[in-house]
């Protein structure tokens, strides 16, 4: 199946990713032969199916409510890039 | 003065004998492997940072770069996390200290353990100590190629559908994936996390169980894991007798299944079968088939959404940009690398608005297909058995620029994974010089099971896990 150059740009627009123009298209041209080899799953009719998020039967664990240290404000920011007093800078968001 | 140890044959077993009759001292043992580092590892690479002796009371472990280790640089392999150094140490790292394991270092791994090679590591890829021509496997390669190249005892990697397995069928020495659930993910860099698991590579089925026992049970920080349902053994028999192997016919007949590998396989269940084990054919219909596209569409999407987090905001390499999200943009663009890009491109496709259901959807209800299919398989039989890998170690470069030549390294390790179940690779011969894996495949928390067929195997066979180069 073939995926479309503006396919591609909205799909990188959704991850967050600014692809050059050279990533583009070869992106384009990998994703639709990876998609082709994928695309087999659509073979198998599954009505009857449940899906699997998780291999293991697990129930909720409960946990007691006990207070606990937390981090140090240093630790928090040791790898933050931009560290303005008790915050994490960033660019204007709008 | 320290006795002389030869790290190449040296077990993780016997140097802990070592270090208990103190006829070494721990920071002794650690000085030596950090010597048979600095004299190989200019070569093979496996290292991306080595640690001096701490306070250890016995051997050295070497970590994957993908598992936090407090004050300890950890990148996963990925140019995004260059400097990042944890605040905190991950279950397994901190379980491995408990146990009085030194760091040795931190192994390198292809971007995110994204790949079959370590080509993908954004430091440079690692090489096969059989063959430095060769890829040691991946992603977990780092950690496979230190333990055959006698630069580490054991190790920890990490496998999503066949990091581990994979890179130790490719160096000739023993990896195990754990059932999924029965090591704690807290503190790894996630990639799938329906899939990662953590694991131990080492020369012999002994070490490998031993290592396992240092890091498996219940962890309160990572509620999917669970208690093991019996102490970890380890293996001593060097009988199978009773012991029921299916051999799935889909997997051992697959396409692209070298016949060097075939023939190595198909000797080491004659051995088995010499051993007293009751060999019988099975059938694992859709697990080949479907399995690889299956993976490629979970752990994709998994990865697109816990891939997420790297935002240059919290922690990681922040590129400049007019707005928030321009500089968010930028950052991903330039901290990954083209396999990450890949997969977070196909997960974030695969699970967007009209496609999520033809594809993500669809996946996961092969899924369930696939672990009906290995629970009825293992209703018969103890085991299961097939190579790990479809061929020996194939040359750097080879398929570096095929993403899906690449994925298909895979193929015969993923089903399993999808089903959650534990496997374990062991060497049962060369083919070409290189080395041949044996998968063994068992029902979930049937590790025990999977030890006392790899130590009986292990003993017929006489695998020599040094490389024929450097014996």
């Amino acid at each position: 199946m073939s995926i479309s150059r503006d396919e591609v740009l909205h799909v990188a627009r959704l991850a967050r990713l600014a692809l050059t123009d050279e990533e583009v298209e070869r992106i384009t041209g990998e994703l639709g032969a990876i998609l082709d080899a994928v695309g087999v799953v659509a073979e198998l009719d599954l009505s009857d199916v449940p899906p699997t998020s998780h291999p293991l039967d697990l129930v909720n664990v409960w946990d007691e409510d006990e207070p606990r240290p937390s981090l140090e404000l240093d630790e928090t920011f040791a790898n933050t890039p931009a560290r303005d007093g008790d915050h994490f800078r960033v660019p204007p968001t709008v | 003065m320290a006795p002389v140890v030869d790290t190449l044959r040296l077990t993780a077993e016997e140097g802990i004998g070592l270090v208990e009759r103190r006829e070494i001292s721990p920071a002794e043992l650690h000085a030596a492997y950090l010597e048979a580092i600095a004299a190989r590892d200019p070569e093979l690479h496996c290292f991306l940072r080595t640690t001096a002796p701490g306070d250890g009371s016995s051997i050295p472990v070497a970590l994957k770069d993908v598992i936090s280790t407090k004050g300890v640089e950890t990148t996963a392999g990925s140019k995004i996390l260059s400097g990042y150094t944890p605040i905190f140490d991950a279950t397994v790292a901190e379980r491995c200290k408990s146990a009085g394991l030194t760091l040795l270092g931190k192994t390198n791994t292809d971007e995110f353990a994204m790949g079959s090679s370590t080509e993908n590591s954004a430091w440079g890829p690692s090489r096969n100590p059989w063959d430095p021509s060769r890829v040691p496997g991946g992603s977990g390669g780092g950690s496979a190629a230190a333990v055959t190249a006698g630069l580490a005892p054991w190790a920890l990697g990490s496998d999503t559908g066949g990091s581990i397995k994979q890179p130790s069928a490719l160096c000739g020495n023993v990896g195990l994936r754990p059932t999924y659930g029965s090591v704690s993910r807290y503190g790894i860099v996630a990639f799938a996390s329906s899939l990662d698991q953590i694991g131990p590579v080492a020369k012999t089925t002994r070490d490998v169980a031993l290592l396992y026992s240092v890091i498996a049970g219940r962890d309160r920080r990572d509620s999917t894991t669970a208690e093991l349902p019996e102490p970890v053994r380890v293996p001593e028999a060097d009988s199978l007798a009773g012991v029921r192997i299916g051999l799935p016919v889909e997997l051992n007949e697959a396409e692209g299944i070298e016949p060097g590998v075939k023939d190595a396989v198909s000797r080491a269940i004659a051995l088995a079968e010499d051993l007293g084990a009751e060999v019988e054919e099975c059938s694992l219909p859709r697990s080949v088939r479907y399995g690889l596209p299956c993976y490629y569409l979970i752990a994709p999407a998994e990865a697109s959404s816990n891939l997420a987090r790297y935002d240059g905001v919290r922690y990681g390499s922040r590129s400049d940009g007019d707005g928030y999200r321009e500089m968010v943009e930028r950052t991903r663009d330039d901290g990954f690398g083209d396999e990450p890009k890949r997969r977070i491109m196909l997960g974030t496709y695969a699970l967007s608005a009209g496609y999520y259901d033809a594809f993500y959807g669809q996946a996961q209800k092969v899924r369930t297909l696939i672990i009906r299919e290995h629970r009825e398989a293992l209703e018969r039989f103890d085991v299961l058995a097939c190579p790990t890998s479809p061929t020996v170690a194939f040359p750097l470069g080879e398929r570096a620029d095929d993403p899906l030549a690449m994925y298909a390294a895979d193929l015969l390790t993923i089903p399993s994974c999808l089903a959650g179940l534990p496997g374990l690779s062991i060497p049962v011969g060369l083919s070409e010089g290189l080395p041949v894996g044996l998968q063994v495949i068992g029902p979930q928390f049937g590790e025990n099971r999977l030890f006392e067929v790899g130590h009986a195997l292990e003993q017929a066979i006489g695998f020599d896990t040094v490389p024929t180069r450097l014996r």
